[in-house]
């Protein structure tokens, strides 16, 4: 498979990086090459073969239903570029 | 120019204390023959004489020293701990409290954490010394350390006869550097598909990724989450093994970390390779590989034979899909865990026309090339319609690649050793290439281990034609990295040296 | 669900009767102490970021670790739902960009579910019932909360909400009008709150609907659905799906067709209307995260949980009606709240069941309901009304001056016993006393008396008279049989 300008452009819109037209060429002609090298793994028979969803088995660990954080609203905000009140800010959002 | 000696053993107060191994430190530091003050002195006047190198991105000398007096009234009062005193480099990719953590990214430029990471933590709480930040590829997203926001890093060796400037191999460039050249007795390093592995055998040093859930990822920046690990870069084989002794261990902060009591690595080191059956994978003798590496491979796997281990030829029949599969799973984990550098609750923010704006305009100004890349190619990989096709697949290609090593082990293989890169250090600049594929076949040889989870430890095994370091790989069971410890050091022994570079930068 | 279509639910349109489908996604919040991934309280309100840990904030290196109570309180809801309770499922990543949703992921749970197929049976107020399918229930993460309100040019993001366990619990498309809707949401809110799983508080986001509706003509296939989101308040869901309906109608019956849309309800408007913002073409990109291992546990842990389950609504009602004679309507009102259920239990122990549920319903929950108080908050206990009626049965008072004697229990308190005594208002039973009153009346009333032997029914205006000169403490009974013997009528 292989990708053009208007899945380049998609693409970077749900990533949520913005792309100047002299860069959409150029990715283009990057992620193609990727998705040849990747293209390879077509030839692999993976039929009955389960998708690895742990490196390790082992059990998931787990919490007891304690508060144990909070109250340090001033570190949770302190490295925001915008804030009030303890509240971080962002360009209005229209619903 | 050949590598010089790296210490005049049992002679400490003649050398240099840069020029001690970790464990010599130690040994000096409890013998009260060195202070703590001293050795982090001379570590951080090393740093000062070697920014050309690029190493740090941030040195920390009132901490450092503050913390290494604290370590001396420790050592005076009895109360030392495993690590204390020994001055370390920590890649800027574990959060470190009230430091300026980076990632190697302009997204995360002035991001200062109120956290400190589990591994540096634990290092912290076995008296360790910090000495900086360490520079890297950004997000740990590459083998050359030239993606960096900050710079490449140079490595400290050049080819014979050449000033050229060489990467130090990536993504933990800088701490390999650091170590190769000095700067630091040990380093942390992390490694998602080569990244301790390749720039420890691009500068002579030895890296252990270990098995994947050894050490906690808690406060480390994720690149891909089911790949990451931590892992030390030093000097030696036994250095390692004392360093992952403090990194590892259990964390109920890391669902993913095991629950398994630290085993006594440094004991492994000495265990010896009698009895133990060597693996000799057929796949990963490749098309074009240097005759240089071959030989090396070869001469590795005869000390092994040498020293009493038996060696057999196995098969690891999905070993050439690693890489391609690695190319979506790394990158689709990493699409996700970098949508949270948005400029909303730190880092950058680049102002849009609205809020989707300053997201897009924040997001292509904070990261650099390679890492728009990988989220392309992952959001690509993951986005409906593609998800089975790419992402299902290569987590099946996962599980082939698992089983594999799962057989060779059931079979009775205690440890697998290959090459750990297919050449040695290339020029900076010299695969900036518009294919970027190219770059990713650096970690053809390393890549395999991230996938199926193992550990691998890279130990340089000798120099090539041009004076430039060269390294083997070994690949161990799940949580059996003592026998890695324990063939790498008869590999270590073997080879016979122990070369630095020469400090053309000092 | 293919049963014949009930006439009586459809909508009647300009040209055609019309079928409403309703299906729903409950977004129900967990009760736990913790969030379902860290250790920040889940407490509502809290000043701005308070309620939050750095995982919640997604500080880069953070990682999610679950809380073992929110996994038992799924699996609980699920047991109430008598639903599939799944040994093995997955966390799933939910991609997308949203300022309130800070690891610009939701942690939910995609293709493998904790609980997958269950049934709520739903008694509709004409005494009929439905069976509602349930696709399945998971666990995810809450948002955090933007303000758009504050600035005219910026909006502030707290994250307190931000990972909050929710349980998504997904209904078939089953219901098929408004009435349907609301009582089973009004349904599914008693069983997780008997459950203890969901406190179902819809004014503080504990229980949120997104209401899908679609019409169609009887018998034909369905029709394209719209999404109302966070629909807050069962009276909403009501309106919602009834001007939802109504849209459709009007458009289809204009020759027109249905966008699948995502729309959000004005109820101070009445119409439901696109939510634009929304409409972007949306690509989660569901991944397993790999930041979590599968969930897994044995059936040995299920069972465990099952054990503590309380008694549900269903069983409690089926209990009432053949324990206590009740009607299935009683019945059902008492259970409709797992403390008024419990209050009536106290009650009825060792009385009449039936009056215990008369009292119960009609006297105090008309009280509570006009005082707009709960049940936990009454001012008679249990103990006080079960003594009233016991003072009904055993003579002492009658059903009229039980009703005195409940209002002065409930403003001032008291032991009704000791309050009957010291008020004196103890039936009179001495038929001397009675007979004193009667006789002084007849003597009083000599026109009356004659009329009474053509005219029975002018007993009816004795007794009233003897009632009110024995300040109504006259056994009704007495006053009767004795006025009947004295006036000659039989
Ligand atoms: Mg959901
Ligand atoms: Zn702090």
């Amino acid at each position: 498979m292989s990708v053009d300008e208007k899945t380049v452009r998609r693409i970077a819109h749900l990533a949520r990086i913005a792309v100047t037209d002299d860069e959409v060429g150029p990715l283009q002609g990057e992620l193609n090459a990727i998705l040849a090298f990747v293209e390879q793994l077509g030839t692999v028979d993976v039929s009955g073969v389960e998708p690895m969803t742990s490196v390790t088995p082992m059990a998931m660990k787990k919490r007891e239903d304690v508060v144990t954080e909070g109250g340090r609203a001033a570190d949770v905000v302190a490295n925001a570029p915008e804030t009030e009140d303890n509240y971080f800010l962002v360009p209005k959002v229209v619903e | 120019m050949a590598g010089r000696r790296a210490t005049a053993r049992g002679d400490v107060n003649s050398v240099n204390p840069n020029e001690l191994t970790l464990a010599e430190a130690r040994d000096a530091l409890k013998a009260k023959r060195l202070s703590a003050r001293e050795l982090t002195q001379a570590h951080l006047d090393a740093m000062a004489k070697a920014r050309a190198l690029n190493a740090y991105l941030l040195e920390t000398p009132d901490r450092a020293l503050q913390m290494a007096v604290v370590s001396d009234e420790k050592i005076a009062s009895g109360e030392a701990g495993p690590l204390e005193g020994i001055p370390l480099g920590i890649k800027d990719l574990f959060c470190t409290h009230g430091v300026t953590t980076t990632a190697g990214s302009k997204i995360l430029q002035a991001f200062e954490p109120h956290y400190e990471s589990a591994v540096s933590a634990n290092l912290w709480r076995d008296g360790a010394v910090m000495l900086g930040k360490l520079n890297l590829d950004e997000f740990a997203m590459g083998s050359s350390n030239e993606t960096s926001a900050f710079g490449n890093v140079v490595s400290p060796w050049r080819r014979r006869g050449s000033d050229a400037p060489l990467v130090p191999g990536g993504s933990s460039g800088g701490s390999a550097a650091a170590v190769a050249a000095q700067l630091c007795l040990g380093a942390t390093a992390t490694d998602t598909g080569g990244s301790i592995r390749q720039p420890a055998a691009f500068t002579g040093t030895v890296g252990i990724k270990p098995t994947y859930g050894r050490c906690s990822r808690w406060g480390t920046v994720a690149f891909a989450s089911s790949l990451d690990q931590a892992g030390p870069i030093a000097r030696t084989v036994r250095d390692c093994a004392i360093l992952l002794g403090s990194m590892s261990g259990p964390d109920p902060r890391d669902t993913t970390c095991a629950d398994l009591a630290v085993p006594d690595f440094e004991a492994a080191v000495s265990r010896g390779v009698k009895g133990l059956t060597i693996g000799i994978p057929r796949e990963y003798r490749v098309d074009g590989m240097p005759a240089e590496i071959q030989k090396l491979w070869d001469e590795g796997a005869a000390w092994l034979k040498a020293a009493g281990a038996t060696l057999r030829d196995i098969s690891l029949p999905h070993t050439s899909y690693a890489l391609p599969a690695y190319y979506i799973v790394a990158p689709a984990e990493a699409s996700s865990n970098l949508a949270r550098y948005d400029g909303v609750r730190y880092g950058l923010r680049v102002p849009g026309k609205d809020i989707a704006g300053m997201y897009e305009n924040t997001r292509a100004a904070g990261f650099g090339r390679e890492v728009k890349r990988r989220i392309m190619i992952g959001t690509y990989v993951l986005s409906a319609g593609y998800y089975d096709a790419y992402y299902v697949r290569a987590q099946k290609i996962r599980t082939l690649i698992k089983r594999d090593f799962e057989a060779a082990y059931a079979d009775g293989v205690d440890a697998i050793l290959t090459p750990a890169t297919p050449s040695a250090a290339f020029g900076i600049g010299e695969k900036a290439s518009a294919d970027p594929v190219e770059m990713y076949l650096n970690d053809v040889f390393t890549v395999t281990v991230n996938m199926a989870g193992l550990p691998g430890i890279a130990v340089p095994a000798g120099l090539d034609g041009q004076g430039l370091p060269l390294g083997l790989q070994l690949i161990g069971r799940p949580f059996d990295e003592e026998t890695l410890f324990a063939v790498a050091q008869v590999i270590e022994d073997s080879a016979g040296r122990t070369a630095l570079p020469e400090p053309w930068w000092a | 669900m293919n049963a014949p279509v009930d006439p009586k639910k459809l909508i009647k349109g300009g040209l055609h009767d019309w079928e409403v489908i309703v299906g729903m996604e409950i977004h129900a919040q967990v009760s736990s102490r913790a969030k379902l991934f860290s250790g920040a309280s889940t407490e509502f309100g809290g000043e701005p970021n308070d309620h939050v840990s750095l995982v919640d904030a997604a500080m880069p290196g953070m990682l999610p670790v679950i809380n073992e109570e929110c996994v038992a309180q799924a699996v609980r809801t699920g047991l109430g739902l008598k639903a599939q309770i799944n040994l093995r499922s997955v966390f799933d990543r939910k991609n997308y960009f949203y300022p309130d949703l800070p690891q610009g992921y939701q942690i939910s749970q995609y293709k493998d579910p904790i609980v997958g197929e269950g049934e709520v049976l739903v008694d509709m107020a004409d005494g009929s019932s439905i069976t509602v399918g349930i696709e399945r229930l998971h666990l995810e993460q809450d948002a955090g909360k933007s303000l758009h309100d504050q600035d005219p040019t910026r909006s502030f993001v707290d994250l307190n909400r931000s990972g909050v366990a929710l349980m998504e619990i997904v209904s078939r498309p089953d219901l098929r009008s408004s009435e349907e809707a609301k009582a089973y949401v009004t349904k599914l809110r008693t069983i997780l709150r008997y459950l203890g799983t969901c406190d179902g508080d819809m004014e503080k986001g504990s229980l949120r609907a997104d209401v899908n509706v679609s019409v169609r003509r009887p018998g034909e296939p369905l029709g394209t659905r719209c999404e109302i989101k966070n629909v807050n308040s069962i009276r909403f869901i009501g309106q919602a799906i009834e001007i939802e309906a109504r849209r459709q109608i009007a458009i289809l019956e204009d020759g027109g067709s249905i966008d699948q849309e995502t729309r959000l309800f004005d109820p101070t408007k009445g119409e439901t209307r696109s939510m634009r913002s929304k409409e972007e073409a949306h690509d989660y990109r569901y991944f397993p995260d790999p930041d979590l291992l599968p969930l897994e546990f044995d059936q040995a842990y299920v069972d465990t949980l099952a054990e503590g389950l309380p008694e549900l609504p269903d069983a409690k009602k089926a209990r009432f009606v053949s324990a206590f004679g009740l009607s299935p309507y009683d019945a059902g009102v008492l259970i409709a709240e797992r403390a008024s259920a419990d209050y009536y239990e106290a009650v009825a122990k060792d009385r009449d069941g039936k009056a215990a549920a008369n009292w119960v319903i009609n006297e105090l929950f008309g009280r509570l309901n006009k005082e707009g108080l709960s049940i936990e908050s009454t001012p008679v206990s249990a103990a006080q009304l079960g003594a009233i009626i016991d003072l009904i049965g055993e003579g002492v008072i009658s059903g009229k001056i039980a009703k005195d004697l409940f209002e002065i229990v409930w403003t001032e308190g008291g032991d009704p016993r000791a309050v009957v005594e010291s008020r004196g208002m103890k039936q009179v039973t001495d038929t001397g006393a009675i007979e004193a009153a009667v006789d002084q009346i007849i003597a009083a009333n000599p026109d009356k008396v004659a009329q009474a032997k053509e005219k029975p029914t002018l007993l009816g205006w004795f007794v009233g008279q003897t009632m009110k000169a024995t300040g109504g403490k006259a056994n009704p009974a007495a006053v009767n049989a004795l006025l009947k013997a004295k006036l000659g009528i039989d």
